[in-house]
């Protein structure tokens, strides 16, 4: 008998669909991992398991744990089933844990909420359960608030309240799309092997493809709240069955194929770059610290040439963003484009910033809702000297429009008429239109689905062979980074760790943090004959 | 649309209506005094009653309202005219000096309430209307100073506005371009919400003298005069009473449910 | 440490707010028409009168130095002599905050007594009749002036019950049972309205909270929704509430200026408007800054008060 068995779940909120005849097993010990495209219903499924829905929601269909249909129990019974029996760890560790509260507060309140026991044992234990997790008490001591710790130590936190009582099954949804690489590898690793331990059923949410082959037993594909397929990891992976199974895994193993380019005159010039930031001071009368968010880095961008970049959060790629475009002075070094200074004196030097454009990674705050789709794409022009108007500046919308995969017709709507693929594309023809030398992508295909974000990699090849773009990639992300780019920097704490030709680096590499990255990595096993 | 939305625009615009009709007609001479029908109770000739010099209630009343809207009129503008490019400037310049004088300079002027405001600038220069828009305009500046550059830091934030950075606009142009126009659904809001104070603030200031001055008609000195009358002529008292409870629970109505049908934010949680 | 130094950062600001707040006052004073001395005694003053009271005011030394030797007063408790009174101010203030003081804290008692429980009534039944039936009665709270539910509270409780008197006040002497009575009423009126208010930032503090991340983790862990708003919401949606709190001691000071009207208090807002009628510009200038000192320090205690609730504020400082 299984652990876990949902039946023909049917799920509705405010007579919006949800779910549909979901149906699948978990059984103790195993590691089941549910996948799919945002608004697949994944987490939903996740919430039903736990009978923790939002008001409004509707069921039917059964969820047996082990003999029991949960549907059927009335709250009080639920409230003893959460925490004991199922554990849940959330998404973002960041606002999961009760910023008043002390961490060794909040482990211990799960102990204390089920088991009639002493506070002093109910903290012993919760000790004991944060160096299972691995938070040492010597260095993490329970007196900890969650504001002291890092995003991966939080997650141990939520980590460890979730299995404090040893629960039959744990629910992980999307636990670490927020972490950096090497911190998620870490916190699957611990999920695995507290699974393994406990002989502990586990559910795991994720979008990542990655993660799903690298880890799972098991595998459940869901699209628009169905099940489109499900099966054993391994047979799955060699037998895909449904379409969109075999679409979804080759949209993340998605490679494009970059036209050839003779970069050799240099575009972009950094040499030397340093910023500082203060910090707050340490004492009362003490002098404010000073932190170097960029340390002594030097790269050039070739005309023509595709740059990676990469590295984790906090490594400075988003203060060298600011830097490049000129948004912010440096504090030693220069950088120049076409040999002119970005930033001279106090100001920005706007000649230089109208070769250079860039496109974020949020599609929704990427565009001021109150403006049309025209507006907001040519509102680069304000760079240029004599911006074109009338005919030439309709002219270069509808180029940009239609250089990107939309139509003319689309200049005239508002931005949240359209998906968040759409508004990244609008994104790139906003900096597109005033064909820049220079494209910045911060980002950019981060917040994406796979299917989608393989379109936009597909749509940045053909502007390469169109527009002949010379870009500066940064991402967390290196499968992505690895098809995009023609040459790669490596960088950690503020400075450049390695650099040299993408395909090199990733197949030999040589600086040791480049290597852990890349083996932190998930990778997708190399799957033959797939298709987007 | 809901229901308490129009139940308070109807009472908003019923409170303006009876100002603007107060202009041209009203049921009798507001400032004629009938010695013989003072302190009557409502009746069919005086409607809502009169009062110890015989003058017609629902006809001060209108006139009244005149004086109401004026004041809080006034007194939003002025809090609405330096609050909010305070507050743009303060979230343009974000952590710096400036931003901390702004936000300090606030502070300061909440540390006097606008009764005080109103105690000093009478005690120095004399009651009257002036002096009570003043006074509580002054105390709406970091009202709205405060809650725009709230508003504006997180928009501050987004990529759109980074966006414009790198299209080379100054913060000037952005403040007004971007930031400006994505900030009036809360600045209507709240100026409503400021407007309803207004109203009960120029009632207090008016009803302990620091206020409208004879033979301006008040709201709230049409209640001082009452206060002495209360045991024997009680509908002097509840009259204006229930003029300003109707009209501020409208204002506050029409506010909220502004704030529910302009913010997408709220949209979505109904949703 | 954190905390010392939090402490001493409010503390520098609650300094500096003082001092610009009294050159304030000092400045609007000295701006009356004509000069403090001739503005007090009127047009008809005599000479002499004027010159005597110029000396006494030390109008014939420099501004800074009045200002200075004014506030080395008021730090030393020296608060000047009332022109009207011929009385030291600091003494007729003592006498008149122990009736404004206690009125504005059992305000205050009685507003956090109504609000907090409906509030946190009105937040967990969220758009049910209960939140419905609270909501309303707040929106008619917050429409009220207290001054005319006051005169409301005296017509039905005082000429109609006789239950309590139609003024004065009995004095501390005659017992705390006598002078509570006689402050019941005005603490009523001044209570209701802001009652009204602060449950409403309750409720809406707590819903914000209640749509936490880290409110689902307490589901999660299998607590009641009644036991995650006690153990997790209550003390995160205190941060706005005390900030409201703060606010309203300092509105209810002031407000309890036009409530001792009403209710005939000898408090600090009789002292105050009688002193505008007899334009004692010297009592006026004592008391505001005394008022606006309460609201600095109350400010003050309430920053306190937010680092012991939230930890993360006592990291940044």
């Amino acid at each position: 008998m299984s652990l876990l068995s949902v039946q023909n779940l049917t799920l509705s909120i405010h007579s919006f669909d949800i779910l549909h005849d979901v149906s699948f097993n978990i059984d103790a010990g195993e590691i089941v991992a549910i996948t799919g495209e945002s608004g697949s219903g994944k987490s939903m499924t996740a919430l039903a398991a736990m009978q923790l829905l939002p008001q409004g929601a509707r069921t039917t269909g059964r969820i047996m744990l082990g003999e029991d249909d949960i549907t059927t129990w009335d709250e009080p019974a639920l409230c003893g089933l959460r925490g004991n029996d199922i554990g849940m760890v959330f998404q973002e560790p960041m606002t999961a844990l009760n910023p008043v509260k002390t961490i060794g507060d909040q482990v211990a309140e799960t102990i204390l909420v089920h088991e009639r026991t002493t506070k002093a044992q109910a903290h012993k234990r919760a000790a004991e359960t944060l160096e299972r997790v691995g938070l040492p008490n010597d260095r993490f001591p329970l007196s900890r608030f969650p504001h002291e710790l890092s995003g991966g130590q939080r997650q141990r936190v939520v980590i460890a309240m979730a299995i404090a009582l040893r629960p039959r099954l744990l629910i992980a949804d999307e636990p670490t799309t927020a972490l950096d690489v090497t911190t998620q590898a870490q916190i699957l690793a611990l999920l695995v092997r507290l699974a393994r331990e406990d002989g502990m059923g586990l559910m795991m949410i994720t979008h990542d493809l990655a993660v799903v082959a690298a880890m799972a037993d098991r595998i459940i594909v869901m699209r628009k709240g169905e099940v489109v397929e499900q099966g054993a990891t391994v047979q799955l992976l060699h037998d895909m069955q449904h379409p969109y199974t075999k679409m979804l895994f080759a949209a993340s193993a998605h490679e494009v194929t970059l036209p050839d380019t003779n970069a050799t005159a240099p575009l972009l010039e950094v040499k030397g770059v340093c910023r500082d930031y203060r910090t707050p001071r340490k004492t009362v009368f003490g002098k404010p610290g000073k932190f170097r968010a960029v340390n002594n880095l030097s790269f050039s961008l070739n005309r023509g040439e595709r740059l990676g970049l990469v590295g984790e959060s906090g490594c400075g790629k988003s203060t060298l963003t600011r830097a490049l475009l000129g948004l912010e002075a440096v504090s030693e070094g220069t950088i120049t484009l076409r040999g002119e200074p970005v930033f001279t004196g106090t100001k920005p030097n706007l000649a230089v910033r109208r070769h250079m454009q860039v496109v974020f990674q949020d599609p929704y705050g990427s565009f001021n809702p109150r403006h049309r789709v025209a507006r907001q794409i040519t509102e680069p022009f304000y760079l240029l000297d004599t911006p074109p108007t009338g005919a030439a500046r309709q002219q270069a919308i509808d180029d940009a429009l239609i250089a990107v995969g939309l139509t003319p017709a689309d200049a005239d709507k508002y931005i949240h008429e359209f998906s968040g693929g759409q508004r990244q594309r609008i994104a790139i023809a906003r900096a597109l239109i005033i064909r820049p030398d220079l494209i910045i992508f911060d980002e950019a295909v981060s917040a994406l689905d796979v299917s989608v974000r393989a379109q936009i990699l597909d749509l940045l090849a053909e502007l390469c062979a169109s527009h002949n773009l010379s870009y500066l990639f940064i991402s967390h992300d290196l499968s992505v980074v690895r098809t995009i780019t023609d040459r790669v920097l490596v960088m950690k704490s503020g400075e450049i760790v390695e650099q040299g030709k993408t395909e090199e680096i990733f197949t030999n590499p040589q600086h040791p943090y480049t290597k852990s990255l890349i083996d932190a990595a998930p990778v997708l096993p190399d799957l033959k004959g797939l298709t987007a | 649309m809901n229901r308490s939305l129009i139940l308070g625009c109807l009472l908003s615009a019923l409170f303006i209506l009876a100002a603007l009709v107060s202009f041209v007609w009203t049921p009798f001479d507001a400032e004629a005094l009938n010695i013989p029908v003072r302190l009557k109770g409502p009746n069919n000739t005086n409607l809502l009653g009169t009062d110890h010099f015989g003058r017609d209630i629902l006809s001060l009343l209108m006139v009244g309202a005149r004086t109401s809207i004026a004041v809080a009129l006034v007194a939003v503008g002025i809090g609405m005219g330096l609050g909010v490019p305070l507050g743009l400037w303060a979230a343009a310049r974000r952590g710096s000096l400036i931003d901390e004088v702004i936000m300090r300079g606030n502070d300061l002027v909440f540390a006097f309430p606008s009764l005080v405001i109103a105690i000093l600038i009478t005690a120095v220069f004399g009651a009257g209307a002036i002096n009570a828009i003043i006074a509580i305009g002054i105390f709406n500046i970091p009202v709205f100073a405060r809650i725009t550059r709230g508003a504006a830091l997180s928009l501050w934030e987004r990529e759109f506005i980074l966006a414009a950075r790198v299209a080379g606009k100054s913060a000037a142009r952005i403040s007004f371009e971007h930031i400006l126009p994505n900030v009036t659904n809360l600045l209507i809001v709240q100026g409503t919400i400021q407007f309803s104070l207004g109203i009960l603030a120029e009632a207090g200031l008016s009803y302990v003298g620091l206020g409208a001055q004879p033979p301006t008609p008040s709201w709230g000195r049409m209640l001082a005069d009452a206060q002495t009358m209360v045991s024997i002529a009680p509908h002097m008292a509840l009259m204006p009473g229930f003029a300003i409870i109707l009209t501020v629970l409208g204002l506050n109505l029409m506010g909220d449910g502004l704030r529910d049908l302009l913010d997408p934010r709220l949209r979505r949680m109904r949703t | 440490m954190l905390m010392l130094r939090y402490t001493l950062k409010r503390l520098l600001s609650l300094v500096i707010s003082l001092a610009v707040a009294s050159v304030v006052i000092f400045t609007v004073i000295e701006v009356a028409p004509g000069d403090p001395a001739s503005f007090m005694l009127g047009m008809n003053a005599q000479p002499e009168t004027l010159a005597a009271l110029r000396t006494e005011l030390g109008l014939d030394t420099s501004k800074p130095e009045r200002y200075f030797s004014w506030v080395a007063g008021m730090l030393s408790g020296d608060f000047g002599t009332s022109y009207t009174y011929r009385t030291p101010v600091a003494d007729m203030v003592q006498q008149r905050m122990w009736v404004s003081l206690p009125l504005a804290l059992y305000a205050l008692t009685l507003s956090t007594l109504i609000a907090f429980p409906a509030g946190i009534y009105a937040a967990s039944r969220r758009g049910r009749a209960g939140d419905v039936g609270v909501m309303g009665a707040t929106q008619l709270g917050v429409a009220i002036p207290n001054f005319w539910f006051a005169m409301m509270l005296v017509l039905l409780f005082s000429i109609k019950l006789r239950w309590f008197a139609a003024g004065g006040f009995v004095g501390w002497d005659k017992g705390l049972f006598a002078g509570l009575h006689s402050l019941t009423l005005p603490a009523i009126a001044l209570a209701l309205p802001q009652a009204a208010i602060l449950a409403r930032v309750m409720r809406s503090a707590l819903l914000d909270v209640l749509g936490e991340d880290f409110m689902r983790t307490a589901r999660a862990k299998g607590l009641t929704a009644r036991q995650a708003l006690w153990r997790h919401g209550l003390r995160n949606a205190m941060i706005p509430v005390l900030t409201i709190i703060g606010l309203q001691f300092s509105f209810l000071l002031a407000g309890g200026i036009i409530i001792e009207q009403v209710f005939y208090l000898p408090g600090l807002g009789r002292l105050i408007f009688q002193s505008i009628s007899a334009r004692d510009l010297i009592v006026v200038e004592s008391v505001t800054m005394l008022l606006v000192f309460a609201v600095i320090f109350v400010n003050f205690t309430v920053d306190l008060a937010y680092a012991a609730v939230d930890p993360r504020l006592r990291a940044r400082a």
